[in-house]
């Protein structure tokens, strides 16, 4: 069995990403940059599911400038076989990466496909369903626990409510949610074996798609700042500002 | 404009969060349309219809929406959306699992979470974690958005006449099935909808540490939520994590108790009118939004604070 993954390169969840003074970006020039943490898992889970002997081979795919090879190493230093990068300039939205995307599946026909859920730069939680729309695929979104046999996947889900299993045939998109595992760290080795791996190296007229932006960013601006609040020195303090100034209790 | 609006419910009744929904469509304004999709779901159909400002209610009672399968409930969607110049539903779990998947299906790059309507076809949305405010413009012929409910005043349940429109044929994608689910019973209010919320972290070190929280709350009428750190650690379930991955509170007043203030948690919570932090480290950086701080440990000023309330 084949698994794709797809993995992002995202600003370090560490880093608090601010607008410029123009409004026109985000300043991100000099950020750490990382593989976005919801794609990390979909990594791990792919290596625990070769680990046991359901997957064969795990192919990562990330879109983006040629640095993105950077997160595809990490990603094959987890313990991916071979990457693919979608090298383009322009920034992509969730509907053309899942147009690439696509075009990519149809070519290597993999069994599953592990998406992140999120990507924790545009929080637009769109691309795996994307996917799935455009494939005619079923979809496991928010993963908890993804369980492969007799040709299906278990999906269990995290909702609103609580937890909700679906059982979906294959091949099938899964994305990750928080609590899905616990990815490992490279060990050294493994960093440096995975610079030996293959890399392709495409992009998204090759693929034949149309990665043309459909939403224009007019202006950023940093959200509503909270005016300093202040130290109350006990709990009978706390109790008469919210009932006397505050008036919320 | 025409607006068609997914009804968040559970077949029996409409979930709040759709009054949400329909009060952005007001915003961006035009002819509102609920789509309620489900199984026996006529009650939920006969809540829509009195929503105030809706106009027509499309019923699609099928056992193949039941589950509101991502894979049925987007194929109908995206067959329905084509007359229809925007798509709206909640950034709920459910939500967030369809929109997208009607999307692709209409080839519209939809727009996730809007906090706010600046014309018909101009929003304002949050993106890293909440820390910045992005306005974009959409230039699809059909708009698919998701809207954070926080951002918006729930419109009147009652006092609309909607006319109720019964759809004739579903399709089962055949992909997809529904196996079971664990819900969470619980008799405070719903995280999303609660007035005051009481969360909790890692400092509440067990889970059983939490029935301080549940009688404070009790006491408040309000919900419980936690940080991730004290979802990770299995004190509490996952439903109640607040924050980036999360639930995306704004209540009159929220109390976080041993919870740093992670950028992630902060994402969820810091549109909250009145913030309460207790923390017995006095450089956290929860104390940096909190209106009203108090350095302590908490497991003598949360007792202290029940008896008191
Ligand atoms: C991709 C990604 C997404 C994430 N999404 C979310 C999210 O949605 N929501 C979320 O919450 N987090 C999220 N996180 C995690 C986030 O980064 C933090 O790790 C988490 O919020 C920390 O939780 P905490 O504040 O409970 O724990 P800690 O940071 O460990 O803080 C515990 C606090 O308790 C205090 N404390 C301890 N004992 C006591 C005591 N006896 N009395 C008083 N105070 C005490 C300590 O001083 C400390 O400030 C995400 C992380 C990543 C990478
Ligand atoms: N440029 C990209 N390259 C590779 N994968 C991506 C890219 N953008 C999105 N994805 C995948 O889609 C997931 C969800 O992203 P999003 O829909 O942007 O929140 C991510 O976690 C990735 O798995």
């Amino acid at each position: 069995m084949k698994i794709l993954v797809a993995v992002k390169r995202v600003v370090d969840y560490n880093v608090k990403v601010r607008p410029k003074s123009d409004g026109t970006d985000v300043d991100i020039a000099n950020a750490k940059m990382s593989i976005n943490p919801f794609c990390e898992i979909a990594v791990e889970e792919a290596v625990r599911l070769k680990e046991k002997g359901v997957a064969t081979e795990i192919v990562a795919v990330s879109m983006g400038p040629k640095q993105c090879q950077e997160q595809i190493r990490t990603a094959m230093a987890l313990g991916a076989d071979r990457g693919i990068l979608v090298e383009t300039d322009t920034a992509l939205e969730p509907l053309a990466v899942a147009k690439c995307l696509k075009a990519i599946v149809d070519k290597e026909a993999p069994d599953l496909i592990i998406l992140g859920k999120q990507s924790i730069d545009g929080d637009n939680n769109q691309t795996g369903q994307m996917l799935a729309a455009l494939a005619g695929l079923p979809q496991g979104t928010f993963a908890s626990e993804v369980v492969v046999a007799d040709g299906k996947a278990k999906v269990t889900r995290e909702v609103d409510g609580g937890l909700q299993t679906v059982d979906l045939t294959l091949p099938a998109i899964v994305t990750t949610d928080l609590r899905l595992n616990e990815p490992r760290y490279a060990s050294l080795p493994n960093i440096m074996k995975a610079k030996k791996k293959p890399l392709d190296i495409t992009n998204p007229a090759d693929l034949g798609v149309d990665a043309a932006p459909r939403v224009k960013t007019l202006k950023v601006e940093p959200p509503a700042e909270r005016k300093a609040g202040i130290k109350v020195a006990d709990i009978d303090a706390l109790v008469d500002k919210l009932k006397n100034e505050a008036k919320v209790i | 404009m025409s607006i068609l609006v997914i009804a968040e419910h559970d077949n029996a009744s409409l979930k709040g969060a759709t009054l949400n929904v329909v009060a952005a469509a007001k915003a961006i304004g035009g002819d509102i349309t609920i789509l309620v999709a489900g199984a026996d779901c006529g009650g939920a159909a006969e809540a829509a219809a009195k929503v105030d400002g809706v106009s027509k209610v499309l019923v699609a009672d099928n056992a193949a929406y039941g589950h509101q399968l991502a894979e049925n409930v987007a194929l109908l969607v995206a067959e329905i959306g084509k007359n229809y110049t925007h798509i709206l539903a909640p950034s709920t779990s459910n939500g967030k699992n369809i929109a997208p998947r009607a999307a692709a299906l209409l080839d519209s790059q939809a727009i996730s979470d809007i906090s706010s309507v600046e014309s018909a076809d101009t929003f304002k949305r949050p993106v890293y974690a909440g820390n910045v405010i992005a306005t974009v413009q959409s230039s699809d012929a059909i708009k698919v958005l998701t809207v954070r409910g926080t951002a918006f005043d729930a419109v009147a349940a009652e006092g609309g006449s909607a006319t109720i429109e019964p759809l004739g044929t579903a399709t089962d994608a055949g992909v997809s099935t529904f196996v079971g689910e664990e819900l969470a019973k619980s008799d405070r209010p719903e995280l999303t909808a609660a007035k005051i919320v009481v969360s909790g972290g890692r400092g509440m070190q067990n889970g059983e540490n939490f029935e301080m929280l549940y009688k404070v709350a009790d006491k408040l009428g309000a919900a419980v939520g936690a940080s991730r750190a004290a979802v990770d650690a299995g004190f509490v379930p996952n439903d109640m994590q607040v924050g980036q991955t999360g639930k995306i509170v704004a209540p009159d007043l929220y109390i976080a108790v041993g919870i740093s203030g992670a950028i992630q948690h902060l994402a969820g919570m810091k549109d909250s009118k009145v913030i309460v932090a207790i923390n017995k480290d006095e450089e956290a950086p929860i104390f940096q939004v909190a209106d009203y701080g108090l350095v302590a440990d908490l497991f003598s000023a949360v007792p202290e604070l029940e008896s008191k309330l």
